[in-house]
């Protein structure tokens, strides 16, 4: 599982104070520390952090790529600053994350990530708002997975968000999540485009969010998820995860593995 | 309208490791090599970089050996002599590399020191110009005794030493650490255990791009299947991305062969069998080439006939 950290971000007290008084220190210390925990990728998100939110995306990824190698997730709805990002990009792997699944959309990000070699996240939602149902999430898979296609995206590349929504608000969707995943992974296109959720979504407004993220999560790669946005520092989640990958065959046991999968 | 090209891609390869240090690498080898550094499956160049052409390295043992007389033939009076052997290997049969065996250590047979194995290692340091593989006895308490004896005298020279097990890792890690060698992790045809002993010696700061990976080898008609599906499982963790795993390989094809009775039994003993002089290199050839197709970056051998025939297919496979 491809874990992409989500501390790194201006919604968190101690990121947004960071960005106001240009501590570097501090945001290295969070590149470091998740990415000895296995963050596969570092999501930067300004929030609201900022004024200039263009700049405050070019200071973090500065911070981030001075302080290790991982590769970055440039995470914003602004096309400005997910351009910035991607200027002050040293070369290292990137994901853009994310664009929504209408069509005009797609013609705008997917030449980006192709110009920049970047992966990409698409989301499962258009104008019309996020889908409630398998078929309508499916459908709009469909017309990322075709634009990828017609701008020269490879599949692997493209990173489909079927979108979670809380628990609290309707129960059924975790396992429509799944059916998703699955229909993904299988009926698309061959080789299948990645698959991303933002997790921490399923557990908001319960009072048990950590369990119900760790074991959303496992559901989810035992259907065929690729990569989640998640809190690396949480070992709880990542030994969970881990272990999942172990069990579906995707990693090679070892009596050290929840180590050698984080290296 | 064209078919488009169905091919596989890899998020990650092989590491690629170097062996040997020339005069101004801070060694005295007149070449070094990589190793690895394939990004697919082996001889997929449709699908990506096939990496490191893969190397021969010829068995010369420190004491002279027990063998059949047709693999002693070709090397004749030499056997008794590791630096003529080893100049033999070199200049007359192509061996890219020289892996010297310290069976002479071995405490239930000749039992020499760690300093009349230096001095062995160095007498064939100076006949041939290749990089040197050391390979211990394989008695835990001994090789620790002579390996980090033997690692010291060739500080600098970047060669390949083993066996690091799950079991004793510590010492010769440390050597090679010390010493600028490369290492090879062993594990007896267990991708978990090859796995372990990787992340151990790992942590023990010994860089991944100085590991070479050694899951024992099977001959022909001896398992040789547990070590080709070990292999090739092994390869593709490493395309996906497992740090772990994506060590380069070597496998011990000459001595596993021709401890089958296929390849050792005399003329006078398996008459139905064809002449031995044909047989011991072809069970030795066939059995190096099913592992070269699993995915190995190394492979010692004993026949020269064995060996021309495999160089001849690499040079096929390899272009």
């Amino acid at each position: 599982m491809i874990a992409v950290a989500e501390r790194i971000n201006g919604m968190f007290k101690d990121v947004r104070k960071a960005i106001q008084k240009k501590d570097k220190a501090v945001i290295a210390d969070l590149a470091q520390r998740q990415t000895e925990q296995g963050a596969r990728y570092l999501d930067i998100n300004v929030g609201t952090a900022a004024a200039d939110q263009e700049a405050a995306m070019r200071w973090l990824v500065e911070c981030v790529q001075g302080a290790c190698k991982t590769p970055i997730a440039l995470d914003s709805q602004k096309l400005p600053v997910i351009q910035a990002g991607l200027e002050a990009c040293d070369g290292r792997p990137v994901m853009i994350n994310s664009v929504s699944g209408d069509a005009e959309k797609l013609d705008v990000y997917m030449p980006l990530a192709v110009k920049h070699n970047a992966s990409l996240v698409a989301l499962t939602l258009n104008v019309e708002g996020v889908p409630q149902n398998v078929e309508k999430r499916v459908e709009i898979a469909m017309t990322i997975v075709a634009k990828a296609m017609e701008h020269g995206l490879d599949m692997p590349r493209v990173f489909i968000d079927p979108i979670i929504l809380p628990v609290t608000v309707d129960q059924k969707q975790p396992l429509f999540i799944c059916e998703v995943i699955k229909q993904i992974k299988t009926v698309l296109c061959d080789p299948p485009p990645s698959t991303i959720v933002g997790l921490s979504n399923i557990s908001q407004g319960t009072t048990t969010r950590p369990l119900i993220n760790r074991t959303c999560l496992v559901m989810l790669q035992a259907y065929g998820l690729d990569a989640a946005i998640i809190d690396v520092l949480d070992t709880d989640i990542m030994d969970a995860a881990i272990t999942a990958d172990v069990l579906l065959n995707r990693i090679i046991y070892s009596d050290s593995y929840l180590k050698s999968a984080r290296m | 309208m064209a078919l488009p090209a169905l091919k596989e891609s890899y998020a990650a390869g092989v590491n690629v490791v170097t062996l040997g240090a020339t005069r101004d690498q801070g060694g005295t080898r007149s070449v070094a090599y990589k190793i690895g550094g394939a990004k697919t499956l082996p001889f997929m160049d449709t699908d990506g970089a096939t990496g490191e052409k893969l190397l021969v390295a010829m068995d010369v043992l420190d004491i002279e050996p027990d063998w059949p007389d047709v693999l002693k033939a070709p090397y004749g009076a030499a056997l008794k002599d590791p630096a003529a052997w080893a100049k033999k290997c070199v200049e007359e049969f192509g061996a890219d590399l020289i892996c010297l065996k310290l069976d002479g250590t071995d405490p239930d047979g000749a039992n020499r020191s760690g300093e009349e194995a230096v001095a062995t290692v160095k007498t064939v340091l100076g006949a041939v110009g290749v990089p040197l593989v050391v390979w211990g006895c394989g008695i835990d308490a001994k090789d620790n005794e002579v390996m980090p004896k033997v690692s010291a005298a060739t500080k600098g020279e970047r060669c390949l030493l083993g066996p690091a097990k799950q079991e004793n890792y510590k010492r010769l890690a440390a050597s090679c650490i010390a010493d600028g060698h490369n290492i090879i992790c062993l594990a007896p045809l267990d991708i978990n255990i090859a796995k372990q002993v990787n992340t151990l010696v790992t942590e023990m700061e010994l860089p991944a791009d100085r590991i070479v990976m050694f899951q024992t080898s099977g001959a022909l008609g001896y398992g040789i299947e547990y070590a080709y599906s070990i292999q090739e499982r092994q390869r593709l963790a490493a395309l996906a991305g497992d740090k772990m795993m994506m060590m380069p390989v070597i496998c011990d094809v000459g001595y596993e062969s021709w401890r089958a009775k296929e390849a050792k039994s005399s003329d006078a003993e398996a008459p139905e069998w064809g002449a031995q002089a044909q047989r011991g290199p072809m069970w030795e050839a066939a059995s190096a080439i099913a592992l070269v197709q699993a995915g190995a970056d190394i492979i010692r051998m004993r026949h020269p006939k064995a060996v021309a025939a495999v160089k001849k297919a690499l040079g096929g496979l390899q272009g």
